[in-house]
């Protein structure tokens, strides 16, 4: 059998992975329900808290932001879930054992939820505008377009990160729930981070979520967009280089810990 | 070159309870399996459950590492070089589990090709000569979930062929797969023997290691006890007698009680619905024993007693339960 070289085939590697990936998710009624309700409910609640806040001109920015927010959840829920639910269907063994490094194969898993999540900014927005009357004023029309597949492959790269420990745990739900509030707290996806007590500032900084959310929000209400845009996508590769670095020793430490299987 | 060298591989799996103290325990589920598979060979890992053969063969295919001891595959270290042992071993396994059941068969094998490194020429041709093999044609665009048993077992094999690998581990195929199943299984593991390929089989099932195997391990408690051919295994039990007895209601201590009639070398109960078969095996002349036999199952009610030659199955349990006692079995010469 002929087998290509690595480099070679890894574009159709990634293309044919988060094909699989995203039809598989979206095929389950539950996960569907959960993925058009949340950033919905997300939505409503950021309206109401702009509105009661007296910001009444922001409305399109608590839109954004919840989109964000519903892209955040289900990077982390779909990494942290996607390797739990490999090891549910005993897929997680049969992906190992394939002779393709374990960052390719959990990078479209990965990816693939960022595809899923990125229906969270559309819907958001389309709510806000559907039930609120919320303008469509965005500052930079073109570049939120560019800003916002940005900021989802850096989220993306910050769930490969994440995927990666949680091949260690068996429980890798339990520490994905924690990591929900305060990763969109800390990056600013509703409110801006210099509300937040000074000493969060270098926490929000290393977070690639930060700078993408300052590139979406700039593009919606006005400011420098290209320059959070780089430092995203900047540490976004950097979370990538990190995950791909400790892959390695993380397959190795679940091989010697049996983690791989729930049994 | 020999497909697989185990030499002295151990295991222990070690877990913790408890909080804030957390306690530590260790289990050694293998303690130091030796065994070699050449090239082409059928061998069967035979065992009871908890008896280690799923530990081995994860340590072998680089899913888990040894505690101790070496293993190769093809002159491969499963421990320091795992990618060059997974382009050259296929990995099958049992259940239900293991398959992206809301997706179709065509895409399961679609995205595994890939991870396989199947030339995007290749897959087409291969994918369809796999669907051919395992007789899914036609039924590929369905989705799994909609599988019978036996059909998923049949797409997991497909999987596990994909890129065309030099050893295949089966870790019990046939398990809840029902008899017809289970033969075209039976046949299709035969035929890539027959082909070449080299085979390392876990399974409960005697025929179907007696049927299939060039050679069997049986491994208990961890360690090997008996190695050979299924002759040369059956040749330890070619001393004995076997008497079946059909009863109703045999409870452990009317077992215990037969297992100590003299004359008796072992014994083991079936349940089949309402219906226990008692297997005793007995040293030769069978037939004096069946008052004593009979005598020390006074009080449950009493089928059919034939006495017969002993088989696979009557090795195994002779082994295992020689194991169990603490006696280590001889190994047998192939």
């Amino acid at each position: 059998m002929s087998t290509s070289p690595l480099v070679k085939r890894v574009p159709r590697l990634v293309l044919v992975g988060v094909r699989t990936h995203v039809s598989y998710m979206s095929r389950s009624p539950l996960e569907i329900t959960f993925a058009v309700l949340v950033p919905l409910v997300y939505a409503t609640l950021a309206v109401y808290l702009f509105r009661a806040a007296g910001d009444p001109d922001r409305l399109l920015t608590a839109s954004v932001g919840a989109g964000l927010m519903g892209i955040w959840g289900s990077v982390l829920f779909g990494s942290g879930g996607a390797v739990q639910n490999q090891r549910w269907l005993g897929t997680l063994e049969t992906l190992v054992v394939a002779p393709t490094p374990l960052a390719l194969v959990l990078l479209p898993i990965t990816l693939a939820t960022t595809v899923i999540g990125t229906y969270a900014m559309g819907a958001t927005v389309l709510w806000g505008v559907l039930l609120f009357d919320v303008p469509l004023d965005f500052a930079h029309p073109l570049l939120f377009l560019v800003a916002v597949p940005v900021c989802v492959l850096a989220l993306g790269m910050m769930g490969l990160l994440l995927a990666a420990t949680f091949v260690l745990l068996r429980n890798a739900n339990a520490l994905a729930n924690p990591l929900d509030t305060p990763v969109w707290l800390l990056s600013g996806l509703l409110v801006p981070v210099t509300v937040l007590p000074a000493w969060t500032h270098p926490v929000s900084w290393a977070l690639p979520t930060t700078w993408g959310a300052r590139a979406v929000h700039a593009a919606t209400s006005g400011g420098d967009v290209v320059a959070p845009l780089l430092a995203a996508v900047a540490l976004g590769a950097g979370y990538a280089l990190a995950a791909v670095l400790v892959l390695g020793r993380v397959e190795r430490r679940a091989r010697a810990a049996a983690t791989l299987a729930l049994t | 070159m020999l497909a697989i060298e185990a030499d002295a591989l151990r295991r222990t799996y070690t877990s913790r309870t408890g909080w804030p103290k957390s306690r530590r325990t260790e289990t050694d589920a293998v303690r130091g399996v030796t065994f070699e598979v050449a090239p082409g060979e059928l061998f069967g890992l035979l065992g009871p459950n908890g008896a280690g053969k799923t530990t081995t063969i994860k340590m072998l295919n680089t899913l888990l590492l040894p505690t101790s001891g070496t293993a190769r595959v093809f002159g491969h270290d499963v421990a320091r070089d795992p990618v060059a042992v997974r382009r050259r071993i296929g990995y099958v396994f049992g259940g239900d589990r293991g398959l992206y059941d809301r997706l179709s068969a065509l895409d399961n094998l679609r995205y595994f090709a890939e991870l396989y490194g199947v030339g995007a020429r290749d897959q087409k041709r291969r994918i369809a000569e796999l669907l051919d093999l395992v007789g899914l044609t036609g039924r590929e665009k369905e989705r799994v979930e909609g599988y019978s048993r036996g059909m998923r077992q049949r797409l997991h094999i497909a999987r596990g062929l994909l890129h065309r690998p030099d050893v295949l581990f089966l870790d019990e195929p046939s398990i809840g797969v029902d008899p017809v199943a289970a033969r075209d299984l039976r046949r299709t593991v035969a035929d890539l023997a027959a082909a070449g390929t080299t085979v390392l089989l876990t399974t409960h099932y005697m025929a179907e290691a007696d049927e299939l195997c060039d050679r069997i391990a049986v491994i208990a408690g961890g360690r090997i006890r008996a190695l050979g051919t299924p002759d040369s295994l059956k040749s330890l039990v070619k001393e004995r007698d076997v008497l079946e007895v059909e009863a109703y209601g045999v409870d452990e201590e009317r077992l215990d009680r037969l297992r100590r009639v003299p004359g008796v070398r072992g014994v083991s109960a079936e349940d089949r619905g309402a219906l226990q078969i008692v297997t005793v095996q007995t040293g030769r002349g069978a037939a004096e024993l069946h008052g004593p036999v009979l005598a020390a199952l006074d009080g449950v009610r009493i089928g059919r007693v034939t006495s017969r030659e002993p088989s696979l199955e009557d090795a195994y349990i002779a082994i295992v339960e020689e194991a169990a006692g603490g006696t280590p079995q001889e190994v047998v010469p192939a």
